[in-house]
């Protein structure tokens, strides 16, 4: 419905090119949101998303430059990721810290490495062969696009099927009793955040690949994106409900709207206003409906 | 109340409910786990608006739409959850919503503090007003419960099991209080699963069941046996199914366990035996049960599962080990209650369910499916969320849970507690059943009764030791309890002949 009122606005919304862009920008949204996705479900929060793409950008950035090959590069970015996540995941589970505090030391402390790894300035410049995840295109679909579309079929199949995924839900529901039913709380939680912080080194291989260019400021404020595309979609910020289809809308949501309004011309300031109303609006809705169902 | 209905997806909790009461009279409403009791009074009460029927006060139509609105009509109700705020005075909590100000938005202390003082001194309470709520006992809480329902002037008050946490002496002084209100004309609601209780605080009684009025009669005018067979829609004719004993292998052995409150336990457990654990509450028998499956730490000590000494680090450990606990408090412990019946069944055993990680779904349903078949859980199907069971239901979930996971050792902390009698009587049977197949079974209680009535052996308990270990048959009331306060022969039996066992908190 909100691309048909944007395409009665302004014809060039629903042109293939521009929708395509909107799936690119939303790529890295999406990503980071998915991880979110996990972490929320499992009662959690992570602040650290956006800190650690930066990071895990300018790790890769740097071993491309001194001539790490593609591949391997991206595996240690990864790693970087995951391992930040994991240390969240650790704090949390056995340091006992509010999800809020650990992650939010997190954010300060993995921007602060990522600014002093790249003293405080961009990597630019990258060979043709890494900079294809982002300009290769098959059948018309654009590298980034593919890359989140498969990371999501993943993520999926992980949440909806797996021993990882039930603990995540049954962790997030009521983590003492989930304990005490024998789910290894213990291994599963970490886990939980090592995977937010794994979906966050993606996003920044696919931003990275899309600038040509890693930025120790990247990532700034993509925590709230990544929160609010995931409330949208319907995952409760209590845990132990949600699913990644709905964070993919929620982030496809918020990808049409600011592409609309950018068309639109309308002014960046009147589109934050929006999207914050978006926001709230659809969790209200979210909520009543919830509450006409029980 | 006539003709009362509420459907909710998949459930129909009220069918043509009737309910009649009296002002002066103590009305006790009696049913099931799901006949429709809370219900029923959450209609009457405006938490829920029911789908068809009406409400007559007085002889007039009324519509409590809303709590706040039920209030205004004199319709109060206190459930089991006190709804105080515990940094507040006792006064405060009594007029919060309403309290007195000498200007608009200035409190008038004085005044709020000496009505407070008249509503405690009303129901035969001595209570500082200005105590903050979360330091008194929760008896007396019940009690600022009880007065602020009285300042609305209430003509109706519901009681939802207000005894469930009370010690003897607190019930009696909480009846003092409600033969003070029927005296003035109230009229009480009075919810409860305890057959003495209803005898000796009612004055008639409303059997529903399935949701539906069955009959009303005069306490007097009826038993135990009626009332339970009323309440069932058949006969239970043994309030505990006797079996036959066969004692075999030893599956479970406890050596000088000790430590975070425990001190040097040592007991064993055999195949085909209910051992029950008495004592008083805080004698360490929850934190026994925890050390066992592995929640809490051990210091000293081993535990022998089948002769071989047993690592039980975890509560995943004890599962492996084939030993479930079943705790006291199902919602908060036992059941993850956002989640359906199917996934918290297979919680306790997704490593057998799945390949490389990825669960089965088809062998998850069907386990799921043949559990609620084989232990008659009432559930609209395996993807209901427990949320919406009763509490006898969601204990056979929890039970489920276990016996999928092929438990052989349960331990059971309060099995039945707020459990009505008949789903009482049929989860006695499962444990008849279970240890008739070889399992051994370690049921912790504070109803005697039960204890005495189910058990093969009894262990007391008392400041985290074994008092006292007894066999069925030498075990009486007097025994167990002078083990569990720890006194010798003539002392304990004096003042104390049983029934229920449990301290103030």
């Amino acid at each position: 419905m909100l691309c048909l009122i944007l395409w009665a606005a302004t014809p060039h919304f629903l042109t293939v090119s521009n929708l395509l862009n909107v799936l690119e920008q939303t790529s890295i949204n999406a990503t980071v949101a998915a991880g979110m996705t996990f972490v929320i479900i499992s009662g959690g929060i992570d602040l650290s998303v956006g800190s650690v793409l930066a990071l895990a950008g300018i790790v890769l950035a740097l071993a491309l430059e001194t001539g790490v090959p593609v591949p391997a590069a991206i595996a240690l970015s990864l790693a970087i990721g995951a391992a930040c996540g994991g240390v969240n995941g650790l704090l949390v589970t056995f340091g006992r810290l509010p999800p809020f505090i650990a992650t939010l030391g997190m954010m300060s402390v993995a921007r602060g490495v990522a600014l002093m790894l790249a003293e405080g300035r961009p990597i630019s410049g990258f060979g043709e062969g890494f900079r294809a995840l982002a300009t290769e295109r098959i059948l018309m679909v654009p590298a980034p696009v593919l890359i989140t579309g498969l990371l999501y079929l993943g993520a999926h199949f992980v949440l909806a099927r797996t021993i990882f995924g039930r603990a995540a839900y049954a962790i997030g529901g009521n983590e003492e009793a989930a304990r005490l039913s024998g789910v290894q709380v213990r291994i599963h939680k970490p886990a939980i955040y090592a995977v937010a912080g794994g979906m966050s080194a993606a996003a920044a291989v696919i931003l990275t690949a899309r600038l040509n260019s890693a930025q120790p400021t990247a990532g700034i404020m993509y925590e709230l994106d990544a929160i609010a595309a995931t409330v949208i979609g319907g995952t409760s910020l209590m845990g132990g409900e949600g699913t990644l289809l709905g964070a993919l809308i929620g982030a496809l949501i918020m990808g049409v709207l600011r592409n609309g309004l950018n068309l639109l011309n309308v002014s960046s300031f009147i589109q934050q206003v929006v999207i914050g109303v978006v926001i709230i609006g659809a969790v209200l809705v979210d909520v009543s409906l919830k509450r006409h169902k029980r | 109340m006539r003709g009362i209905c509420k459907e909710y997806p998949g459930v129909r909790a009220l069918d043509q409910a009737a309910l009649e009461v009296r002002g002066g009279e103590v009305h006790v409403l009696l049913g099931e786990n799901g006949a429709g009791k809370s219900t029923l009074m959450k209609v009457l009460s405006g938490a829920v608006r029911a789908d068809a029927g009406e409400i007559l006060l007085d002889g007039n139509a009324v519509d409590p739409a809303d709590p706040i609105r039920a209030r205004g009509l004199g319709i109060r109700a206190i459930y089991q959850e006190l709804s105080l705020v515990p940094h507040l005075s006792v006064a405060e909590n009594i007029f919060l919503g309403k309290t007195p100000t000498r200007w608009p938005g200035v409190v008038h202390w004085a005044r709020m503090r000496a009505d407070a003082q008249r509503l405690l001194a009303s129901l035969g309470v001595a209570l500082d007003v200005d105590a903050r709520v979360g330091s008194v006992r929760l008896a007396q809480q019940q009690m600022v419960e009880v007065a602020r329902a009285m300042a609305d002037v209430a003509r109706i008050l519901i009681m939802d099991e207000p005894t469930s946490a009370l010690s003897e002496r607190e019930v009696g002084q909480l009846f003092n209080a409600i033969r003070r209100l029927i005296s003035d004309g109230v009229a009480v609601i009075y919810i409860s699963h305890r057959m003495d209780e209803v005898f000796r605080i009612g004055d008639r009684v409303t059997v529903l069941r399935d949701g539906a009025h069955v009959a009303t009669r005069a306490i007097a005018d009826v038993s135990v046996a009626e009332l339970v067979r009323l309440m069932a829609g058949r006969d239970v004719s043994d309030h505990y199914p006797k079996r036959t004993h066969t004692r075999g292998e030893e599956l479970l052995r406890v050596d000088n366990l000790g430590g975070n409150g425990l001190r040097t336990v040592s007991f064993a457990l055999h195949r085909g035996e209910v051992l029950g654990v008495a004592g008083l509450v805080g004698a360490g028998r929850t934190r026994l049960a925890r050390a066992i499956v592995g929640a809490e730490p051990v210091e000293q000590g081993r535990i022998l599962v089948k002769g071989t000494p047993a690592r039980l680090s975890s509560p995943a450990a004890a599962a492996r080990a084939r030993i479930g606990f079943l705790p006291e408090d199902r919602k908060q412990h036992g059941l993850v209650l956002g989640l359906s019946v199917e996934r918290n069944i297979s919680m306790s055993h997704l490593g057998r369910l799945s390949r490389l990680g990825v669960v089965d779904r088809r062998i998850e349903r069907r386990e799921a499916e043949a559990a609620v078949s084989d232990l008659r859980i009432r559930t609209t199907g395996p993807q209901q969320r427990v949320l919406n069971l009763s509490g006898g239901n969601q204990q056979k979930v929890v039970l489920a849970k276990w016996l999928a996971a092929r438990a052989e050792i349960l331990i059971f902390d309060e099995p039945t507690r707020g459990i009505d009698v008949a789903a009482r009587h049929e989860i006695y049977l499962l444990m008849n059943r279970l240890v008739e197949h070889g399992a051994g079974i370690i049921m912790i209680s504070s109803d005697l009764p039960e204890v005495l009535g189910m058990s093969d052996r009894i262990l007391v308990m008392r400041a985290g030791a074994v008092q006292a270990e007894l066999s069925a048959a030498e075990a009486t009331d007097t025994r167990v309890l002078q083990a569990a306060l720890g006194v010798d022969g003539e002392q304990g039996a004096r003042g104390q002949s049983g029934g229920q066992l449990t301290a103030s908190p």
